[in-house]
């Protein structure tokens, strides 16, 4: 730190300042400094060691978000309320500074963000994956580059390319153990690219919504039929994409801004504020095999045979296979049951599988692209 | 110091498809001639309709990471990052210098800048492509080049960026040879060994990421491999010929250069340093099979 707090203070106080309970009014070569409860008045040369200890506080506070921290309006927002000073929040300075001596914690996603006081007020900040919260970082990988950021959006913990950075998958395993505020805020947005602005929008009542037949009017090229996506399909395809355990951002958008989804929006702590281009390649999909008109089947399957279909679909579905055991023969969607079933059913002569009810072939008639 | 932002595609599939941007941005981070360098993309986050409000400056510089104008340039992203009054720059499919915009999101002045493809100091980054490949800073005598585009199927404007350079190139007298080759039309890739007589012959995509194309469909046409996923050799013999085959010329880390001269040319104050000596590519980046 350049200069003293205080004679900076000294210098801003000379047009008066209020900041978080503090005014400080210079008065020729006196400096008057007050927080509800404690005043004192100092000389305007003077330094942090003339202070009593929650004037002291105070000053710091001040310095820190007058001089070190951002300006930009969405980033410094969003370290007020990483340390719980926003607006509207009631604690004092030196409350804030007890909590911010052992850190305090907010969830961003997947994101455990961290501040804690360091030498005169500033703030330091950690970022981790929240499920290693109780992890010592010693047993962390220590980053510190934005390339960093980078590689771990990249993947996940399965080594498979995310091309959703906000879905809920971010590997574990790595910590940013000592960030300054610029730096924070950079790692945040390259995890998580544009969700401190879009959050401060929505924080500031502006946030701008486009809804899918608007977003889907835009389209063009490869991309243009997805306003052809029915209003039903719609709705299906927000809860295969949308939802808290696909996607961590909470769904802004409706089909218009009168049409509103049945679908769950989700909890997150940032907004989605149209739909994304990988929703909107879903979407492509979806409409064109919408374009297809339903046939009636007839198979024959045993009950039980029946609900492991079901289990199959529901394990692909919600990404569990992977975690069904080779010998676990009681789950429906166990690989040896599948392969039973398939080498049952669906192999070799066509009388075992799905037959047109009409007796008609069932391979005709698909609608290709 | 100017606020520079990158767009390129993306892709929902490759994780190979936005690493120049990445890469590009993080060695444009570190000469410090840029205050903020942010990619954006197409089909990654921060996507082009969100980028332009993650940069807290009011005047930036879009620099698109793309081969040629075309849908993707004169559509795409106007359209994505809301840039009010687009008409189109004046050029003839490769001469884009820089419009001056207003972006409708966030009332930022934008200087929407020509693609980095169409630049011409990309034919430098395909004459270093050239020697990183082959490992010889002073490739050329006696060794064929072929620039390698799509062809007129998909865009007219990318084959006549192709040609653009190879003419370029060809005017310096360096290469023994050098040919324009297309994947859909003739000259056609597949028959590279037919238009060149230099034993060596260096084969140099005019592609911005590694991908289908140049890692797949490219060294099997040209008969490098017959499987692609079994990799190939670096030269490779084909028909007696020696090929080089350099991939995406994009991820070549003089591009990041040309990415700035596009900011300067449409009037951005980009400070010496980036003038350092660029980073040559390792073999590692040469193929990632
Ligand atoms: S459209 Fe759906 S999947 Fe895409 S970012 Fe928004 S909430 Fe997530």
């Amino acid at each position: 730190m350049d200069r003293d707090p205080v004679e900076a203070l000294a210098k801003a106080a000379a047009d008066g300042v209020e900041f978080d309970g503090l005014s400080a009014r210079l008065d020729g070569e006196r400096l008057h400094v007050a927080t509800e409860g404690s005043t004192t008045t100092v000389a305007a040369d003077g330094t942090l060691a003339d202070l009593p200890a929650p004037l002291a506080a105070s000053v710091t506070n001040w310095f820190y978000w007058d001089a070190i921290a951002p300006e930009q309006s969405a980033g410094r927002a969003f370290l007020r309320w990483l340390e719980g000073a926003s607006e509207g929040e009631q604690s004092t300075v030196p409350e804030r500074y007890d909590a911010l001596e052992t850190g305090v914690s907010r969830e961003w996603g997947q994101l455990l963000l961290t501040a804690r006081l360091a030498d005169q007020g500033t703030r330091r900040y950690e970022v981790r994956h929240v499920d290693d919260q109780d992890v010592p970082i010693s047993e962390l990988a220590v980053k510190t580059a934005l390339d960093d950021a980078t590689a771990i959006a990249r993947r996940d913990d399965r080594d498979r390319y995310r091309p959703l950075k906000t879905a809920p998958t971010l590997p574990r395993g790595w910590v940013f153990p000592d960030l300054g505020p610029d730096a924070v805020l950079s790692i945040v947005g390259e995890l998580y690219p544009a969700t401190i602005e879009n959050w401060y929008r929505e924080r500031e009542g502006d946030l701008d919504v486009t809804h899918y037949r608007e977003a889907a009017q835009r389209q063009t090229g490869r991309y243009q039929s997805v306003s052809e996506l029915p209003s039903e399909a719609l709705e299906w395809a927000a809860e295969a994409c949308c939802v808290d355990p696909e996607c961590l951002k909470r769904r802004e958008w409706d089909e218009t801004e009168d049409e509103v989804l049945d679908v769950p929006r989700g909890d997150g702590s940032f907004p989605c504020r149209e739909p994304c281009s990988l929703f909107v390649a879903a979407a492509k999909e979806w409409t064109s095999l919408e374009d297809e008109a339903t046939r009636t089947y007839e198979i024959e399957l045993t009950p039980s045979e029946r609900d492991q279909l079901e289990a199959i679909v529901d394990a692909v579905a919600d990404g569990q296979t992977d975690q069904i055991r080779e010998a676990d023969l009681g789950a429906g969607a166990n690989r040896y049951r599948a392969r039973y079933l398939r080498a049952k059913r669906f192999e070799g002569d066509a009388s075992g599988a799905f037959e047109m009810a009409d007796g008609s072939d069932p391979s005709e008639e698909h609608t290709t692209e | 110091m100017p606020t520079l932002v990158v767009a390129a595609h993306g892709s929902h599939l490759n994780p190979a498809s936005s690493r120049p941007a990445h890469e590009h941005a993080r060695r444009l981070r570190a000469t410090g001639a840029f205050d903020t360098v942010q990619p954006a993309f197409w089909k990654e986050q921060p996507h082009f309709r969100e980028a332009l409000r993650t940069v807290p400056s009011e005047e930036i510089y879009l620099v698109p990471l793309f081969i040629s104008e075309g849908y993707f340039t004169e559509q795409v992203i106007p359209r994505e990052f809301r840039l009010a009054g687009w008409s189109g720059w004046e050029s003839d499919g490769t001469s884009a210098v820089a419009a001056t915009l207003s972006a409708q999101d966030t009332a930022q002045t934008v200087h929407y800048c020509g693609p980095v493809g169409t630049h011409d100091a990309m034919s430098d980054v395909i004459v270093r492509r050239a020697e990183s490949v082959t490992g010889d800073p002073d490739v050329g005598e006696g060794v064929g080049l072929a620039v390698v585009g799509h062809g007129t199927e998909r865009n007219e404007n990318s084959a006549k960026a192709v040609r653009y350079h190879a003419d370029r190139i060809r005017a310096r007298d360096r290469f023994g040879e050098v040919q324009a080759l297309f994947m859909d039309e003739e000259p056609a890739v597949d028959d590279v060994t037919d238009y060149f007589e230099s034993s060596d012959v260096v084969v140099v995509p005019l592609f911005i990421a590694d991908g289908y194309h140049t890692q797949e469909d490219i060294p099997e046409d040209m008969g490098l491999t017959d499987d692609y996923r079994t990799g190939w050799d670096t030269p490779a013999t084909v028909d007696g010929h020696r090929i080089w085959y350099a991939g995406a010329v994009g991820t070549e880390p003089l591009l990041a250069e040309v990415v700035a001269e596009r900011a300067a040319d449409a009037g951005a104050e980009v400070n010496d340093r980036l003038r350092t000596e660029p980073e040559r590519s390792g073999d590692d980046t040469v193929s990632f099979c």
